[in-house]
């Protein structure tokens, strides 16, 4: 007798990804499919889309979903949960998009204490645009902008968001989690549930994941090493847990 | 009441659900006026931290079908440039009140007119129009605001009202009343939670070879649309005229006075008066050129829709220009001068 053992989320759709081998945007994506239908709110939730390696998101979650310029999700948020507060809004973005030149943006959601979930992607580059250095690159790391590696003097400390956000008196649960194993994997999901959770309880402020994601292609390393080095290294600069709700 | 509270109100009758603004002077009786009646009719008002994010989040009201509007002033108007275009991009449709002041930089807070060229060119990237309402009374500036919410509606693009500081800070009798607006398509391209249908998707990224030639055409076949139905202007005495003044918004109040006095010394003078300044009334104002007829444009700035006024003529007659740049404003005497000595007529 056959049994199934594991099945494709609904929300997820069935399509070949453009995501290179090893990424973590595809996990984090399935994670965020996989509430969706948990909670059963497809019908009320509208998704916010990056610049950034993740701009297609809206090709893999069949939701609602807005494109937006780089770094303002945020704000489109604001827009959308002040004008819809029964709807469920989520916005996807990576450390370009959040930590650098949307950091307006994602500070004065929070100060503002914006009922919104916060899906953050820390992969320590900037993808997309061929591996450059992001606020959290780590120090030493080499990348297209950082040829001899990031030094502290030069181009300043990795960049704590997360620690950053949870001082502000509007946002309300702040997480960082990673997607360098299995048992990693699900307590990201059970992170962004509850920032869901939050939402759906009307919750007053915003709630915020960050999730520690590999890019194998631009750390230029295999997929496994990838995940070594995310857990040995990016969580000595980004510790894993908890720093708020 | 102020022009700024007026067109504020207006919105508001129009039925703008959200208001997301950045104080900026002359144009802060907006935002202080929004903030205290959005909320008592039930709707939004959002201090933002930056133009940039009050322009997202119209983007974001709007790609959920919600009427939505924001104003400012030359230099917040600059930073809403990447939002405009994005909302171009993506067909939301959008109100933008520029209360213009003097430029470049900080500039002034003077009057001016000098971002017509930003406001009828698009200042943002890519090839795209915005609707473009020059009022010249506060009546109008209120007549514009359900006007700009319909045409951003039933086109799904931005609808900027350029207004300068003199507009927003005059006090004139107005009419305030709720008129029947126009038949509008259904949103059923908004985001609202996907509930018994597919997926809605607002973007304004197209990769694949052709896709966003595809799209350019088909915003060109729109913009044509506008061109076809929404020119609005306003004429006086063309037709015997040896001189037409064009001008628009408050400019073309003062120019109004120079062409009458004009005509009481015998000058054969009229006036035109662009309402829509994109799309431009170039069939009009070519139409004014078969006959020869001098054209005198004047403008607060250094010359910007003198050029849109040269296309329209196409070397049919000559066109000159005057203007007071950096909230400088021109007076109905000097207005009258540079007509008199167009037509040969010496200083009485
Ligand atoms: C205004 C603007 N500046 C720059 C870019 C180019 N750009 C596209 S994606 C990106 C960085 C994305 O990096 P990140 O947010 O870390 O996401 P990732 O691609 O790593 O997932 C940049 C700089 C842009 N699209 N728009």
């Amino acid at each position: 007798m056959m049994k199934t053992v594991f099945k494709r989320t609904p929300t997820l759709k069935d399509c070949p990804t453009h995501y290179c081998p090893g990424c973590g945007h595809g996990i984090a994506h399935r994670l965020i499919a996989e509430i969706i239908d948990e909670l059963d709110i497809r019908d009320r939730t509208i998704g916010i889309a990056p610049v950034g390696c993740a701009v297609l998101a809206y090709d893999y979650l069949d939701v609602d979903m807005v494109e937006v310029a780089h770094g303002r999700p945020p704000a489109v948020a604001t827009g959308m949960k002040r004008t819809n507060p029964d709807k469920i809004i989520f916005s996807y973005q990576g450390d370009g998009d959040l930590a650098s030149i949307g950091a307006a943006e994602i500070l004065h959601a929070g100060h503002r204490g914006e009922q919104i979930t916060v899906v953050f992607i820390n992969n320590a580059v900037y993808g997309m645009t061929g591996g450059q250095m992001a606020p959290t690159t780590m120090l030493d790391q080499v990348t297209a902008t950082t040829p001899k590696g990031r030094s502290a003097a030069e181009q300043g400390y990795p960049l704590q968001v997360s620690e950053l956000l949870a001082t502000l008196p509007g946002t309300i649960y702040i997480e960082r989690c990673a997607l360098s194993s299995v048992a990693q994997i699900r307590k990201t999901k059970k992170a962004i549930k509850h920032a869901f959770d939050l939402q759906l309880e009307g919750a007053d402020g915003m709630s915020m994941v960050e999730v520690l994601s590999p890019c194998p292609t631009y750390w230029r390393m295999s997929p496994t090493k990838a995940m070594e080095w995310l857990e040995n290294n990016m969580t000595k600069v980004f510790p894993l847990g908890r720093l708020k709700g | 009441m102020c022009g700024n509270e007026a067109l504020a109100e207006s919105a508001i009758i129009a039925g703008c659900d959200a208001y997301f603004g950045y104080p900026i002077t002359p144009q802060n009786e907006v935002p202080a006026y929004m903030s205290r009646r959005m909320p008592e009719e039930g709707r939004v008002f959002v201090q933002s931290e930056s133009e940039l994010a009050a322009i997202n989040m119209v983007f974001g009201a709007s790609a959920t079908g919600k009427r939505a509007m924001t104003s400012s002033s030359s230099p917040g108007i600059s930073l809403m440039q990447e939002g405009i275009s994005y909302l171009s991009g993506a067909e939301l449709p959008a109100v933008v009140v520029n209360v213009m002041r003097g430029g470049p930089g900080l500039g002034n807070i003077a009057p001016s007119q000098a971002d017509y060229f930003q406001a009828t060119r698009g200042g943002g990237h890519g090839d795209y129009r915005t609707i473009v309402l020059g009022p010249s009374s506060v009546q109008e500036l209120v007549d514009c605001m359900p006007l700009a919410f319909d045409l951003a509606d039933q086109y799904r693009m931005t609808v900027m009202v350029l207004a300068d500081g003199i507009l927003g800070q005059m006090m004139e009798p107005v009419v305030l009343e709720k008129k029947k607006g126009r038949e509008l398509p259904p949103k059923d391209w908004a985001l609202t939670g996907a509930a018994g249908r597919k997926q809605n998707i607002v973007r304004s990224l197209w990769l694949p070879e052709g896709a966003l030639e595809e799209l350019n055409n088909k915003l060109l076949d729109k913009y044509k649309q506008v061109e076809k139905n929404e020119v609005l202007c306003e004429e006086y005495e063309v037709d015997d005229a040896d001189i037409v003044v064009v001008a628009y918004g408050v400019a073309a109040r003062i120019v109004r006075g120079a062409v009458s006095r004009a005509r009481e010394e015998g000058i054969k003078a009229g006036w035109i008066r662009p309402i829509t300044l994109w799309p431009f009334p170039t069939g009009q104002i070519s139409r004014a050129a078969d006959e020869f007829r001098i054209f005198l444009v004047v403008e607060m700035s250094n010359g910007q829709m003198v050029e849109d006024v040269r296309l329209a003529v196409t070397g049919k007659a000559p066109v000159l220009f005057y203007g007071r740049p950096g909230g400088g404003v021109p007076t109905v005497d000097e207005i009258l001068d540079q007509i008199r000595q167009l037509t040969l007529r010496p200083k009485t």
